[in-house]
């Protein structure tokens, strides 16, 4: 019995040694992305931005060297998430978990960050919900009530538009967009002639496109996943007669990155989007950041994952530099709150209730610039927080 | 109304076109060899990447962009059969599929390798975009292209399987493999030019499909299941089957979701159930 405790006594102080030993020169952050499957892309480039960060800002802060360990979920896979998560706090030792590129994967990951007391940095996963599962969570990307309500309002007083048509895919991050969409909408004033979901995946836009045309809406408000249907959506719209002027194309940021962009053509002009980040904006902290971006990744141009990933790891150090490199979960997220600072994509900071990010919501145009498509921001609403938080469920 | 439903039926059949083209090279080869081979759709895929690299490397046009997607497609399928493939003609089924699986999984892994998960984007002449009015019905020009396209494919494979030798001998070998061989034919040379046929096709499939669903390293397993439902609901070893078979499932699958957005993208898996209830070879299936 007494050898027995001996040896339990023992052992913990040996866990307690060495866990404190790595803790003295290292700080180890656990990056949760699917980096294979269907939403590779998405990983990929949000690794890039938090590879960018480290390259520009070094490996060391507050005297601590940072180590990143990536685990791949393979897809949205809420369950995997978890499971790795358990496997980063508990063997690998980490002292941050970070990456998150989807909202079930966030969800999933976020009992293992509360229960462990481990700062969780959201670099991605945008549905409302997710910071308020974990009080360790912090969100560096955007939630989509918080770029799409505004918008709605906007498209109202502003655009002048009295009726619209919602064309959503149909899962969460849809359901909401639609939702927050016409929240701003209808609350200003606007009508909503109808509103069909598409699958998922989805390989031809032509006969929702079709039931939109049928209605002959004032605009229509689009939202699908990034990769592969922003241009076919785009292109369906456009070859059945439905663009503007005649019909307004609203859509978040997405539908008008640079690749569909240059796919559907001068077709695309005139599609007006909402986002938070803006390739094309003109300041200097950006163009750096672009063209830094561009030079580490073949030509490639960062896009919201990107952006995500580089003000996430911003955050971490910065944190880590506040509580002078103490991994202490609460200490860290104390620093996190109400932090704020300038960002390639402009003025940022943590909400210090909610955790959750406030910013800039842009609303561009796509416009013909120097021969190139662009998204020209036509206007901006400076500060905008999540509207959904605190509200009654 | 009259109008809507006809537009609905024009971009189905279209829709069923690109399907069709897409698998009907695997409809031959597994009615031919019953070689069940679920890497059709990487070569659909690779055919993709051809076109893309043709036309942004190397400045050709579409429509020499899509004859090169349909060579390299081929090319890189003979040296497969040579190399791997044949090796699996005598294995079982489940010899077959996690072999041929693994390979969409390699291909996958390849494509990611050299062109990275971006979706791939190519610039289509401008007489393929938007639409034109036929018979005051406003039609995607770039439909009407695919639409010709397939019909022109379907012309020259049954004028090439009823009129040519080799169609003879395709033909020959589906129906009766064994008396083929014992009458002197040379079975593996005639599934050798087949499957570079079919996968030739696959390619150029994947270079049209471009245009209208994307392309990215995951093309290979997206279309494998449209492609396998059009070569079951069709049945196995028949242009005709795949033909029609692909223009139902095409039009079903746009008219269902126009009419019932609610429920349209399951119409077609309850389509496919249904058929194989009532003819579990397909619609043209013969054995």
């Amino acid at each position: 019995m007494f050898a027995r405790f001996a040896a339990l006594v023992t052992l913990g102080f040996g866990l307690a040694w060495s866990a404190q030993a790595g803790a003295q020169d290292t700080v180890k952050i656990g990056v949760i992305l699917p980096y294979s499957g269907p939403f590779a892309d998405a990983a990929n480039q949000l690794q890039a931005g938090i590879d960018l960060y480290m390259a520009k800002h070094g490996d060391t802060v507050a005297g601590k060297k940072i180590e990143i360990i990536r685990k791949d979920t393979g897809g949205p896979a809420p369950d995997v998430a978890q499971r790795l998560a358990q496997e980063l706090v508990v063997r690998d030792g980490v002292d941050i978990l970070a990456g998150f590129a989807l909202t079930p994967e966030a969800l999933g990951a976020a009992p293992v960050s509360a229960e462990a007391k481990k700062l969780m940095v959201v670099m991605n996963a945008a549905t409302s919900i997710v910071t308020e599962q974990s009080p360790y969570i912090v969100r560096t990307s955007v939630t989509i009530p918080q770029v799409n309500t505004a918008f709605g309002q906007w498209a109202y007083e502003v655009a002048g538009v009295r009726q619209a048509y919602t064309l959503v895919a149909d899962y969460g991050p849809g359901h909401d967009a639609e939702k927050s969409f016409s929240k701003g909408f209808t609350d200003a004033g606007g009508t909503i002639l109808g509103s069909d979901r598409t699958p998922v995946a989805n390989p031809d836009f032509s006969a929702f496109v079709q039931r939109v045309k049928d209605a002959s809406p004032e605009a229509v408000y689009i939202f699908v996943p990034g990769g592969a249907q922003p241009a076919a959506i785009g292109k369906a719209l456009v070859d059945r007669g439905l663009a503007p002027p005649a019909t307004k194309i609203f859509a978040q940021g997405e539908l008008t990155h640079p690749e569909a962009l240059e796919s559907m053509g001068a077709t695309a002009k005139g599609i007006i989007t909402t986002f938070h980040y803006t390739l094309e904006r003109d300041d200097p902290l950006n163009n750096e950041y672009v063209e830094a971006y561009r030079a580490a990744n073949n030509g490639r141009s960062p896009d919201l994952f990107s952006i995500g990933g580089y003000d996430g790891m911003h955050l971490i150090y910065e944190v880590l530099k506040k509580t002078d490199g103490s991994t202490d979960g609460d200490a860290l997220v104390e620093a996190a709150k109400g932090m704020a600072w300038q960002s390639p994509r402009g003025p940022m900071s943590i909400d210090p209730e909610t955790r959750d990010v406030v910013q800039t919501v842009y609303i561009r145009e796509v416009q013909e610039v120097d021969g190139k498509l662009q998204n020209v921001i036509i206007h901006s609403i400076p500060e905008v927080k999540d509207p959904l938080h605190g509200q009654p469920k | 109304m009259l109008a809507n439903i006809a537009i609905v039926l024009f971009d189905g059949f279209a829709f069923g076109m690109l399907l069709f083209v897409l698998s009907v090279g695997l409809s031959v080869t597994l009615g031919l060899m019953n070689f069940i081979n679920l890497a059709h759709g990487a070569f659909g895929m690779l055919g993709g990447y051809v076109t893309v690299l043709t036309m942004r490397q190397l400045g050709f046009p579409f429509l020499l962009a899509l004859p090169a997607a349909f060579l390299g497609a081929a090319l890189m399928s003979i040296a497969l059969e040579r190399t791997l493939f044949r090796r699996l003609y005598r294995a079982g089924e489940l010899n077959q599929v996690l072999f041929t699986i693994g390979v969409v999984f390699v291909a996958t892994a390849a494509a990611t390798w050299f062109f990275g998960t971006v979706q791939q984007v190519i610039i289509v002449p401008t007489w393929l975009r938007g639409s034109v009015d036929v018979l005051g019905l406003p039609l995607t020009a770039y439909r009407i292209f695919l639409i010709v396209v397939a019909l022109i494919i379907t012309a020259l494979l049954v004028f090439g399987i009823e009129r040519t030798r080799l169609g003879a001998q395709i033909r020959a070998a589906v129906d009766n493999q064994r008396v083929a061989q014992g009458l002197g034919l040379d079975v593996e040379r005639v599934f050798g030019v087949t499957f570079a046929l079919g996968s030739g096709l696959a390619g150029l499939g994947g270079g049209l499909a471009i245009e209208i669903v994307g392309l990215d390293p995951s093309f290979g397993f997206h279309y494998l299941v449209y492609v396998l439902i059009v070569v079951s609901v069709g049945g196995l070893g028949s242009i005709s089957g795949s033909f029609f078979g692909a223009a139902l499932i095409g039009i079903v699958d746009v008219a269902g979701k126009y009419f019932v957005p609610e429920i349209g993208s399951f119409l077609i898996y309850l389509l496919l159930v249904a058929i194989l209830f009532v003819r579990p070879l397909g619609l043209f299936g013969k054995r």
